[in-house]
């Protein structure tokens, strides 16, 4: 059996690829894609732990987790879209309304 | 006899509370009958209370109900409880019959206002605070009806506050009372605190028992004499009342002359052992009141509003009233009090119909010759100022004699002439008051005549009703001289009067002095005979030889001036310095200041947002980070 461990530093390693992603990169479709590397490092990380804890609870929180995040990918890719149709770009920098 | 009376001030209340929230949608004749109305119900109630209370003997009073307790806080203790005895019998029947009369000839008076259901909220509610007044069984509920009344009449002589003089009129009284007001006030802490009791019957039993010490009986008796200077008009806080004239007509009559300005009167003989165990104190009450009915009947001379020689005429009696509870002849007072009540509301009723008649006029100069005109008026405003000069068989004679028979039998004689010269200059102006309205030769305004006619009859009742009363109220107080026990008034209120030092003059004295008061009386009305019909010119005359003297009097000793100069000037001059130093500066600039530390903060700290996602997601990682580090190290 792998040990819980492995799975943690490949989520752990995603985690951070995606945040490092997040910052560095311009694309706010690059963006959005880091942001679901992080987020599925984290459910990495759930069924890990539901795993050696023989529980279910993990896995279903997972379930509910994957739901979520379609439903927030059909949102945040239509916000980009529009976005686009108002600005023709999707560079994050050029987005700045709120700046103080 | 039944304790049905603390029903007489709740249902003048009960009617301002509807005329207060309904009275804009209810038609003018509802309002009338309700105020009316309420006040004549009080009326009956006073009236079988009275009858049940002289059917029970006098060591049953006061008879007290006993509503609810308002304020218990440690040893402190005051009720809502009401009580009955001869002195609340006589004050509410006042209050009730003349309130009732004044409200109904209000109806024709304030007829075209356009603020009627207002006039009658204010009315039912000062009848309701002066029968608080004067029913409350503890000094704490009575000062409540003290200043309700001052509310009231604050109210409603700024009753038509677009006129900037009655707005005014209204803040002097207001503003004079309260310096009265904080006399009584402090005088009310010290006999909460000595006595330890509000009730009255507890307040004369630990004075009458000689538990507190002679000089504090003394400082607690002036103390509270300053409270009634204020309200009822007295050397030095009189400045008020003539100011107060800028109110309609029937609430000079009801307010002004018939029954709040005598509320200093009726708390001084409600406590009047005070006043006997501090002979001082009586002493002091008695001169004040001697000089103010002197003085204030000289400023009468000259006026030429009529509502003013009458206003100046008031506080002129009501310092009668004071000679008498000041020599400790409380039951005389009392007894001007009452006849005075119905003489002058009819004269200021009468001033009233006068003016009614004549669009508003208030200048007697502008009069004259109106007796042909006011077939009902007139008489009846003869009888008022026959009553009031204190002509024999009018009631205004046997009241005024008790008072000044008592001053003399005291020994005081010097308070005695004050009284009497005071009675010749009131014969006088009253007098001058007539011949120059109605006789004489006419000086109406043209415009004024066109509309010129008697008052309906809603106003003219009234007036015969008082005018009868002024006639046949002072022989419920005989004098002495006409048999022993003739003085029913007295009898009836002595078992509240603590037994002072009375004394007794023999019949040939009592005799002399009325033969004085008689002489007295007639000449001044010869006297106003001679100067204003036989030979108007001499009044002129007499100016032109005592210019300074006339001045003196026509500028009413320049008292409101110099009141002007030492007191309101610098009050003004230093809030002004206050307002510009201190609330500008400080205050104000306080609250600016913060704003504007508010606004520096919020712009500085909006550079914060740079609106760039990238560097909102790096601040929270590294909230992140430090949280997770705070966490787990």
């Amino acid at each position: 059996m792998i040990p819980t461990a492995y799975f943690l530093v490949l989520s752990a390693v995603l985690f951070v690829m995606g945040t490092v992603g997040f910052l560095v990169k311009k694309d706010l479709i690059t963006q959005f894609m880091c942001v679901e590397v992080m987020l599925n490092a984290a459910n990495l990380a759930f069924i890990a732990f539901a795993h050696s804890a023989s529980s279910l609870n993990g896995q279903i929180i997972v379930f509910f987790i994957i739901t979520v995040a379609a439903a927030e990918a059909a949102v945040g890719l239509a916000i980009i879209l529009l976005v686009y149709k108002q600005r023709k770009t999707v560079k994050s920098e050029d987005i700045s309304l709120m700046k103080g | 006899m039944s304790d049905i009376f603390w029903l007489i001030p709740l249902i003048p209340a009960l009617s301002t509370l509807i005329l207060a929230v309904f009275g804009d949608r209810l038609p003018k004749k509802y309002i009338s009958f309700q105020a009316c109305g309420a006040v004549f119900v009080s009326f009956l109630i006073s009236l079988y209370s009275f009858i049940g209370l002289l059917n029970i003997s006098p060591e049953q009073y006061p008879v007290v109900k006993n509503l609810f307790t308002w304020i218990h806080s440690g040893n402190f203790q005051a009720n809502l409880s009401f009580q009955f005895d001869p002195l609340t019998a006589v004050m509410t029947l006042v209050v009730t019959a003349v309130g009732f009369l004044i409200h109904v000839y209000s109806i024709g008076y304030m007829a075209e206002d356009r603020s009627y259901s207002r006039f009658f909220t204010l009315m039912n509610l000062f009848t309701f605070s002066m029968l608080i007044l004067v029913m409350a069984s503890n000094i704490v509920l009575m000062f409540v009806g003290w200043e309700g009344v001052g509310f009231c009449s604050y109210m409603l002589i700024g009753f038509w506050f677009e006129k900037h003089s009655a707005a005014n009129a209204g803040k002097k009284a207001f503003i004079v009372n309260r310096i009265g007001d904080a006399g009584f006030l402090i005088g009310i802490m010290f006999i909460i605190v000595s006595i330890g009791s509000t009730e009255f019957a507890n307040i004369n039993h630990a004075v009458a028992g000689g538990s507190l010490s002679p000089g504090l009986v003394t400082l607690i008796a002036l103390l509270l004499f300053v409270g009634a200077t204020g309200k009822s008009a007295q050397i030095p806080l009189y400045v008020w009342l003539p100011d107060a004239m800028e109110g309609p007509t029937p609430v000079s009559a009801l307010i002004h002359a018939a029954t709040m300005v005598t509320a200093g009167v009726y708390m001084v003989a409600r406590l009047n052992v005070f006043y006997t165990m501090s002979e001082a104190a009586g002493f002091i009450v008695a001169l004040i009141g001697a000089i103010t009915a002197v003085y204030a009947a000289t400023m009468a001379l000259t006026q030429n509003d009529i509502k003013r020689v009458l206003a100046y005429s008031t506080i002129s009696q009501i310092g009668y009233m004071f000679i008498g509870c000041g020599v400790g002849a409380f039951a005389a007072g009392i007894f001007h009090l009452y006849t005075h009540a119905f003489f002058k509301s009819l004269l200021f009723l009468a001033a009233g119909s006068v003016m009614h008649a004549l669009s508003g006029e208030l200048d007697m100069r502008k009069m004259g010759g109106l007796k042909k005109y006011m077939p009902y008026t007139y008489p009846t405003f003869l009888i008022g100022a026959i009553a009031i000069a204190g002509v024999p068989f009018l009631s205004g004679f046997f009241s005024k004699d008790a008072i000044l028979t008592a001053a003399f039998a005291n020994g005081q004689y010097v308070i005695w002439a004050l009284g009497l010269s005071g009675a010749v200059l009131t014969a006088f102006y009253m007098f001058r008051l007539i011949f120059l309205t109605f006789h004489g030769k006419e000086r109406i305004q043209p415009e004024a005549k066109k509309h010129l006619h008697e008052s309906p009859s809603v106003m003219t009742v009234p007036l015969s009703i008082l005018a009868f009363f002024s006639v046949v109220a002072g022989y419920a107080g005989l004098p002495v001289v006409l048999g022993k026990n003739v003085n029913w008034f007295q009898n009836f209120l002595s078992p509240l009067m603590h037994p002072g030092h009375e004394a007794h003059l023999n019949l040939t004295t009592e005799w002399l002095l009325i033969g004085v008061s008689i002489v007295v009386a007639l000449g001044g009305i010869w006297i106003a005979y001679l100067f204003y019909l036989r030979n108007p010119q001499i009044p002129h005359r007499i100016a032109a030889r005592f210019p300074f003297l006339y001045k003196l009097l026509v500028h009413k000793y320049y008292v409101d001036e110099a009141y002007d100069t030492v007191f309101v000037k610098p009050a003004i001059k230093g809030s002004e310095f206050v307002y510009q130093k201190f609330d500008l500066n400080v205050i104000d600039g306080a609250v600016n200041k913060t704003a504007a530390g508010s606004g520096w903060l919020g712009k500085t700290l909006s550079y914060l947002q740079t609106g760039l996602i990238k560097d909102y997601a790096l601040v929270f990682l590294l909230g992140t980070i430090i949280l997770l580090g705070l966490l787990i190290f």
